[in-house]
């Protein structure tokens, strides 16, 4: 009876063993990235690469507010758990000197064509130090903040006759910053419970630096030389310190909780009918266009990009990159993964599910262009984008951002007073971590 | 004396004790040393560098930074409002349920609720309930005596006000269950003795409650201050991150930010450690007047 029990055994193994198992079945890459939906886009598009190699692809979410935290967790304790990190531009700086991502140089150079990557992207998304050469990523995700707007109100004849009459222009999205304040002006209505912009004002994360930056920018800042770090007479210049004034005084025209706003806020306030415009990341703009998300102005909203200022015209840079974990154990599965998605056919398909692809060609078709209502303002917003510091102590960087700007347009502190603490605490930050060193 | 299988009493003591003691050394007593040694080091957990050894740099520059006085400042504030508010509010609420009333289970139930929800719950319901605009709850109801809605998480005159409330209306019924224990143990002869001898209401509470119950209530005020002082959660979530500006924000929650946002690992090490100097500090003065307590009661 044993001997049969065992025969019995041995034949079941055999059987399973001869069942054809693809060669890659036991193979899985796990991606991380914010929870939003280019990333339900990517695992959708990940469906092709496990129909060609038969490795599973699993893109893990983190809600974003938790997103930087958990992952940096994760390589501070030398984690396994992501292949693949798909990573704010900022964190560059950081997670190459830092270790925790892999030095990309020479196997992009072999093995991607860098040309067919819009170069600015390569830059913020890949490179650090900037202008080295060395590859840390492969831009995935290529974004810029930009603006949705009420066409039906812009468009309302009653409301064309009396803007044209109050500020002798005729209402179109505005242009320019002076148009963007008189915009939002004329519809701030409290009384109906309209306002005329929402914009970025919250402490958390990087809410208000990247709202504001881009006006700052325009109006004549600038973080700092980035060949000497030296940050006092940028920072807190005329122009900056104009810029401030012009943000703070923007919040009068936006719904009475606005100094709380970061994307979803902004999102929720136009989705909700609650303001005429509202300045979000373009990526976030589907759910503006989704009928289930948007009953109210679905199918009555326009975008533009975000407007110039008196002295230029600049705008804050989102999107990721894509990069391989230092802890990883399947690293060559995940270059395997990558080869995969800078494709031009694979990139085409990113596109349409609704990424924001980096490929040249792509992105400069109209096919891309015409794959959303959004994507040609966000087109036209590429020339013009800019980013925050990429320096591995750019988050000590940014929460001096976050909380004197937020200290300004609650009031606790002057425009001036503000800028003048940022300079002073980011020299503080730059000589401490030697940058000032002969 | 030896079992049958031949471990003495000792070892057999030590057997039951021993993976105790390990996994106290190991979660406990490890981190504790190994932070106080980061804490005279420069180190950022998040950089490949090894610890370098800079004295007590780090100490010196945390007590000489003025904003970080700021966050003791605000922590102190936060403290003293919201311990102050649950004690005079769970205590009341104590006495009033100190007595037989129908339902009197149920409403007690209901009242202690808020204690068991996740505080990061809290934080969020109570985001909504305060929104700045007429939407939150709170505005709503006091729109028809308001000219415009209160700002209470935007606001920097109202934003602390709203912390405590909500840190309030979560832990008053802790210190309404250790006041009503409390209240509940006063033997009731001593009332009745006092009725005899026609005493106020005012002597009774002055001269037998209270010197009955507060020894339970120090040791509520301890507990609540010990935690109140390490106040992160509510502030993270309800005002974001200790907003507007820095109106909020409390040593636990820039503790956060340089540990895990800054990865600053040896000052984040520094400040825990002065944190912990000043709880402990709070403690043995609650401790020392709990023993006086006790010796005149």
């Amino acid at each position: 009876m044993k001997n049969v029990h065992t025969s019995l055994i041995v034949v079941l193994i055999a059987a399973l063993a001869c069942v054809s198992i693809p060669a890659n079945a036991q193979k899985a890459l796990t991606i991380v990235w914010a929870e939003w939906d280019p990333a339900n886009y990517l695992q959708e598009l990940s469906k092709d690469f496990t129909a060609e190699t038969g490795i599973a692809v699993d893109v893990v979410q983190i809600p974003w507010p938790n997103f930087q935290d958990k992952v940096f967790t994760a390589f501070v304790g030398k984690s396994d758990l992501y292949d693949i990190v798909i990573g704010d531009s900022q964190w560059l700086g950081r997670n190459s000197v830092g270790r925790h991502y892999i030095d990309m140089t020479e196997w992009i150079n072999a093995n991607i064509d860098v040309n067919s990557i819009y170069g600015p992207a390569m830059t913020a998304f890949a490179e650090y130090p900037k202008g080295s050469g060395k590859y840390w990523a492969l831009p995935a995700q290529v974004d810029a903040a930009g603006y949705v707007y009420r066409k039906d109100l812009f468009e309302a004849p009653k409301e064309m006759q009396a803007f044209q009459a109050k500020y002798g222009y005729a209402l179109a999205p505005p242009k320019t910053y002076a148009q963007l304040r008189d915009i939002a002006e004329f519809f701030t209505r409290p009384e109906q419970d309209l306002y005329g912009i929402a914009t970025w004002y919250s402490k958390e994360y990087d809410g208000i630096t990247m709202g504001f930056q881009q006006v700052m920018w325009s109006f004549g800042g600038a973080y700092g030389d980035a060949e000497t770090y030296k940050v006092n007479g940028h920072i807190n210049s005329d122009n900056a310190v104009k810029a401030l004034e012009f943000y703070t005084d923007l919040l009068q025209f936006a719904p009475p909780d606005a100094p709380n706003y970061y994307w979803l806020e902004t999102l929720n306030a136009y989705t909700a009918g609650k303001v005429a415009m509202g300045m979000n990341y373009f990526a976030f703009f589907p759910g503006v266009v989704n009928p289930e998300t948007n009953p109210v102005s679905h199918d009555k909203s326009g975008f533009f990009m975000a407007p110039a200022g008196p002295e230029g015209h600049y705008i804050s840079i989102g999107g990721q990159g894509m990069s391989i974990s230092a802890y990883s154990k399947n690293q060559d599965i995940a270059k395997q993964y990558m080869k995969w998605f800078m494709q031009k056919q694979v990139q085409e398909k990113w596109a349409k599910l609704g990424g924001f692809t980096p490929h040249k060609a792509v992105l400069e078709s109209d096919a891309f262009k015409m794959v959303t209502p959004f994507n040609e303002a966000f087109a036209a917003s590429f020339p013009y984008l800019r980013d925050f510091w990429a320096v591995p102590e750019y988050a000590e960087l940014l929460e001096v951002c976050q909380t004197n700007w937020n200290e300004a347009i609650s009031k606790i502190k002057s425009a001036k007073e503000a800028l003048d603490t940022i300079a002073r605490k980011h020299e503080e930050i730059f000589e401490e971590a030697g940058y000032y060193d002969e | 004396m030896e079992t049958s299988r031949g471990m003495s009493d000792y070892q057999l003591k030590m057997a039951f004790i021993m993976p105790t003691m390990v996994l106290l050394i190991l979660m406990n007593i490890f981190p504790l040393l190994w932070s106080l040694y980061l804490s005279f080091h420069r180190y950022k957990a998040s950089m490949p560098a090894a610890p370098k050894f800079i004295g007590t740099r780090n100490y010196t520059r945390l007590l000489a930074d003025p904003e970080m006085w700021g966050y003791f400042q605000t922590t102190a504030y936060f403290v003293i409002l919201a311990v102050a508010a649950q004690f005079l509010i769970g205590f009341g609420l104590a006495l009033l349920l100190n007595r037989e009333f129908r339902y009197k289970g149920f409403v007690t139930t209901l009242l202690l609720l808020p204690m068991m929800l996740s505080p990061v719950v809290v934080g969020l319901f109570w985001r909504f309930m305060l929104s700045s605009d007429n939407a939150g709850l709170l505005n709503f109801f006091l729109s028809p005596l308001l000219t415009s809605p209160i700002g209470w998480t935007t606001n920097p005159k109202v934003a602390m006000l709203a912390v405590v409330i909500v840190d309030t209306w979560m832990w008053s019924p802790f210190m309404m269950l250790i006041s009503l224990a409390g209240l509940s143990a006063v033997p009731k002869y001593l009332y009745e003795a006092a009725d005899v001898d026609r005493a106020s209401a005012w002597f009774k509470f002055r001269w037998i409650t209270l010197p009955l119950v507060s020894p339970l209530l120090l040791i509520a005020l301890l507990f609540r201050t010990m935690d109140a002082f390490k106040m992160f959660d509510i502030v993270y979530v309800l005002t974001r991150e200790g907003g507007p500006g820095t109106v909020t924000e409390t040593v636990s929650m820039n503790l956060y930010k340089l540990a895990f946002r800054n990865y600053n690992t040896g000052k984040a090490c520094a400040m825990a450690y002065l944190l912990l100097v000043i709880i402990v500090a709070l403690s043995n003065i609650y401790v020392k007047y709990l023993n006086r307590v006790k010796a005149e009661a």
